[in-house]
């Protein structure tokens, strides 16, 4: 039984690495460098605070890949070889603007509620934070601390999940765009760009924003959309943070990763000046002593978004063994996609209820 | 083998500038890490957290490698020209921290 997984990135390899640890073959379909890979580009945030503010069970399902991410991170590491500086002490959101501040404290004072009491958060005014962090600016007027959060270098996961799926006995093939999937007797064909054909008994669509093409074709309505994020990172300076916010943080060789802007911009994966020193103004509200750091390097790269931004886990209705995932949060979520998701897809009785993030809430 | 991007007019004419406090002189129109290299640096920094020793590696200010620091200010030495007198320093390590937590 081979399940052909269209979509090589974070998500797509995470799915196939949990696969196969159930006994099953799997064979990636990555796409080509060209591509937009939200894998490449994100912020490598393994993140729990304020997620799921509206839906609950967002935020059970993130809190509990959160949960799983340590021993995930070492299980990777112990295969491969590779360290993932996976850090989980904890979290801030910084506020410089005071109704900002208390709209958080509501959300996450909502989320409290809906999780029965068992949401942990701290709220800190600026004299508190200095005691934390002693390089905060002045303009910085309180915090939100969630000491579920974290971060992980998301390079090294994608390198480590590749290895990973490859020394189980999966197959990646790269640079393989898949332009058509259809179903036979036997489960499904797959058309690649060069001409060639592959046959699997299933199907996972985890391609991302190719998706929006290949989804239709299998059943799906796939209704994502590109949301951009531009980030940039400084150069390497000593270690003064230890734990990431949504914003700031600092990966393990010393670079202050900032982030990210949302802008709707369709396929547009180009950052601008404007939209960077925006990030760097916020930066510097947030540590002034930023000012003089050099800035290596920005980018720019597309979220997935559905239309109330939580995943979509769809089993085909009209193809039956096909599955499509998506989400805008595969860093966090890895951990789960890899040890939960796969009795999900095999239709296991120990499958997690994910029926609340299928695709018929988006009918009208 | 190698010809200055601008050509110096005067062959005999030289800048000075100080590397912590050595004195170096070099041709007009020299990119600071060139004149470092010239002069027998091969590692102008250190890594923040690791300690390791990093130098030039693109010289076309890709690699920022070759930071250093000037009046103050963090710079790529590839893509800043000496000027007389120019006062170059290591970028200060502050003392290098064990990666520990809070």
């Amino acid at each position: 039984m081979t399940t052909m997984i269209i979509g090589g990135g974070v998500v797509g390899l995470s799915v196939a690495y949990g696969l196969l640890k159930q006994g099953q073959d799997v064979v990636v379909l990555d796409g080509a460098d060209g591509d937009f890979r939200a894998s490449r580009g994100n912020f490598g945030l393994v993140w729990v605070q304020g997620k799921g503010a509206g839906c609950v069970e967002y935020s059970l399902w993130s809190r509990r890949s959160a949960g799983l991410w340590a021993s995930f991170a070492q299980e990777l590491q112990d295969l491969t070889g590779f360290d993932l500086k996976l850090v989980q002490t904890g979290g801030f959101e910084y506020f410089t603007i005071a109704a900002e501040l208390e709209n958080q404290v509501a959300k996450l004072l909502a989320l409290r509620n809906a999780s029965n009491g068992d949401y942990t958060f701290e709220v800190l005014d600026n004299v508190a934070l200095k005691k934390q962090i002693p390089e905060i600016g002045p303009k910085v007027l309180g915090a939100t601390y969630c000491p579920e959060d974290g971060h992980v270098n998301p390079l090294f996961l994608l390198k480590a999940l590749s290895s990973a799926v490859q020394k189980k006995g999966g197959v990646i093939h790269t640079g393989t765009k898949v332009i058509d999937v259809t179903s036979t007797d036997a489960g499904f064909m797959v058309v690649l760009e060069n001409g060639k054909q592959l046959n699997g008994e299933k199907v996972v669509l985890s391609a991302g924003l190719g998706a929006i093409d290949l989804g239709p074709k299998l059943g799906f309505r796939a209704p994502i959309r590109p949301q951009q994020g531009q980030l940039m990172v400084t150069e390497k300076l000593p270690t003064f943070l230890y734990h990431p916010s949504g914003t700031l943080r600092q990966v393990n060789e010393g670079g202050i990763q900032i982030g990210a802007s949302k802008a709707e911009l369709g396929l547009h994966d180009v950052e601008d000046v404007l939209t960077i020193a925006g990030l760097a103004r916020h930066a510097i509200d947030v540590f002034p002593h930023l000012a003089k750091a050099k800035m290596v390097r920005s980018w720019a790269a597309l979220r997935i978004m559905s239309p109330d931004g939580l995943p979509i886990y769809q089993h085909s209705t009209t193809h039956p063994g096909a599955t499509f995932i998506t989400c805008h949060s595969g860093i966090t979520l890895a951990a789960a996609h890899a040890e939960l998701l796969p009795d999900w897809i095999m239709n296991n009785n120990a499958a997690p209820d994910l029926s609340v993030f299928n695709e018929g809430r988006f009918d009208v | 083998m190698f010809d200055p991007i601008v050509p110096n007019t005067d062959p005999n004419a030289q800048v000075h500038f100080t590397f912590d406090g050595e004195s170096i002189y070099t041709a007009p129109n020299t990119s600071v890490a060139a004149a470092l290299l010239a002069a027998g640096h091969t590692w102008f920094r250190q890594m923040p957290v690791s300690g390791r020793q990093r130098g030039p590696f693109c010289m076309m200010g890709t690699c920022f490698d070759c930071l250093v620091e000037i009046d103050g200010i963090t710079v790529q030495a590839c893509v800043t020209t000496v000027t007389e007198g120019l006062n170059v320093t290591r970028v200060p390590q502050m003392h290098l921290q064990e990666g520990k937590f809070k």
